[in-house]
């Protein structure tokens, strides 16, 4: 992708990961392509940086601006979003994903893992579930599960080794003596709400632009 | 059995109360329907059984839709079809259309499920569906059924659909899995199915008990058995399907049976038909003698020679 070009800005993004990770990647993930360059009698000119939220155009612009100077394209570490983002607010230069963005997930710093916890479907069912999101994580995204691909409470998907999410869900509703929720039939969601395009409009009232401005 | 009427020569037997059987038949990757309607030819000779499940997709393999073979089975052969349609590959609109075609083809049993993810099966890296579940799909066709509508309500030129759908259950989810397993059929049973076919269990214990805990719901129910025909579909069977153990005793006399019997068909046959029997006769006789089932679910696929040394002994139901 990036091959063409011989002045890179690479940005790294805050956003859902904590600083300095993001300048940490921006930086290894230069002097990785500087040698790939190298290696190819290239000549690879890059500066790393990060930014608060590329998913935030005002945030993004002012950030990254002042940083463009003669590069020739921008590589974003952010999710998808950023790359988007950027290509959108700074149309005289191209911007390269520097990443494949998984999944919405929550970080869990024990064991360093990410887990997928919401698919963002507009339809939210986990004041039913026991808080665990089965269109996120049950592999099928039943509403009406356990499916007969479960045994021993592990998903016929990845070899058994992952949790049932309608096991995880019934067990949590009867901890809580709630197995009622869990009979109950659910129907099927709105699927115009998980759509693509997806956009929203804030109301004026939620945005404080003014106040922030007082300030 | 709910209010609804029996539409299927099943859902009538059973409603007259006889011990029914039904068997199975698996279109694969065929463009030669042949085996199948021997099959089907086959069952039907035994006036056994008085219908063929056919499978759609299963282990999430790219196999022939089970639509036109299930229509074959009852065209050609004049045996009822078990039209067996899982959620993982259409979405609502194209399960209606599909539904609405299959009525129109004469279909009148549907055996409703979720279908083995596409991961587990040889188109890895596609995109599984799951639009509806299999329990939003029975409210589906409970709305075409009884009400005569798709399932936003719009009618149904030319009224309601005769069909009798059914869903699946599984005996293997011990306890403590074994509720949450039994309530999910009970949303089911809400929803509006006609019958249930469980998966195959080689424990008369947990069938019997799986079945004394599905007698809550007054739904009939035709628990799974599946004869082994040879030992490398037992292997199979025991390592790929989901919540399946074949007991070992039973894997060693298999294999034993083929190994005694190298090099004479005839042979090997006899001898894998004879475990088979000592296995599955008594096994079927304690559960029609001692449960509630309706029946049983053979699924003695490409295993016609069996059927009636097996089920020879029961009322002709065809």
């Amino acid at each position: 992708m990036i091959e063409p070009y011989s002045k890179i800005l690479i940005v790294g993004c805050d956003g859902c990961c904590q600083p300095p990770r993001s300048l940490n990647e921006a930086k290894t993930l230069g002097q990785m392509l500087e040698l790939k360059a190298k290696m190819n009698g290239k000549d690879l000119k890059y500066k790393a940086i990060t930014c608060l939220r590329q998913c935030d155009d005002r945030i993004a612009g002012s950030t990254i601006k002042p940083h463009i100077e003669d590069y020739e394209a921008i590589l974003s570490l952010a999710c998808g979003i950023g790359p988007a983002t950027l290509n959108r607010i700074f149309d005289d230069i191209l911007t390269f994903p520097a990443q494949n963005s998984m999944f919405n997930g929550a970080e869990s710093h024990g064991d360093n893992r990410y887990e997928e916890y919401c698919d963002c479907c507009g339809d939210c069912l986990l004041g039913v579930t026991g808080g665990i999101c089965p269109v996120a994580t049950c592999a099928k995204g039943l509403h009406n599960g356990p499916c007969g691909g479960q045994v021993e409470g592990k998903c016929e998907v990845g070899g058994y080794k992952y949790p049932c999410a309608w096991i995880l869900i019934y067990e949590r509703l009867k901890k809580f003596n709630r197995l009622d929720l869990f009979t109950k039939y659910r129907p099927p969601i709105d699927y115009r709400n998980m759509e693509s395009p997806g956009h929203l409009t804030l109301l004026e009232e939620y945005t404080n632009e003014e106040e922030e401005v007082e300030e | 059995m709910r209010k609804r009427p029996a539409f299927s020569q099943l859902c009538k037997a059973i409603k007259e109360g006889k011990f029914v059987f039904t068997g199975e038949l698996e279109p694969k990757k065929i463009l030669d329907l042949s085996e199948i309607l021997h099959s089907a030819e086959e069952m039907k000779k035994t006036k056994k059984i008085i219908a063929a499940n056919v499978t759609d997709g299963p282990q999430g393999d790219a196999y022939m839709s089970s639509l036109v073979p299930s229509y074959m089975v009852q065209e050609k052969v004049g045996l009822e079809a078990v039209w067996q349609m899982t959620v993982r590959d259409r979405n609502r609109v194209a399960l209606f259309g599909d539904v609405i075609a299959g009525a129109v083809m004469g279909l009148k049993n549907i055996l409703t499920l979720t279908g083995d993810h596409t991961a587990l099966g040889d188109h890895k890296k596609g995109k599984a569906v799951y639009d509806l579940d299999s329990t939003q799909f029975c409210e589906m066709l409970t709305k075409m059924i009884d009400e005569g509508t798709d399932y936003e309500g719009n009618e149904l030129v030319g009224g309601k659909i005769e069909i009798n759908f059914g869903c699946v259950a599984n005996p293997n989810a011990l306890p403590p899995y074994l509720e949450p397993e039994i309530l999910k059929v009970g949303r089911k049973v809400e929803v509006g199915v006609d019958f249930i076919q469980t998966q195959t269990a080689f424990d008369i214990d947990v069938a019997k008990n799986f079945l004394k805990e599905l007698e809550r719901y007054p739904v009939p129910v035709l628990l799974g058995v599946f004869p082994l025909k040879s030992y490398g579909i037992a292997w199979y069977f025991d390592k790929y399907i989901p919540g399946v153990s074949v007991p070992k005793d039973l894997l060693g006399a298999l294999k034993k049976a083929e190994k005694d019997n190298k090099g004479d068909k005839k042979g090997k046959y006899a001898a894998l038909d004879k475990i088979n029997i000592e296995f599955f006769d008594p096994f079927i006789k304690e559960i029609k003698k001692t449960t509630k089932a309706a029946g049983i679910h053979c699924m003695a696929v490409e295993y016609e020679r069996l059927f009636m040394p097996l089920l020879g002994d029961y009322e002709d139901l065809i």
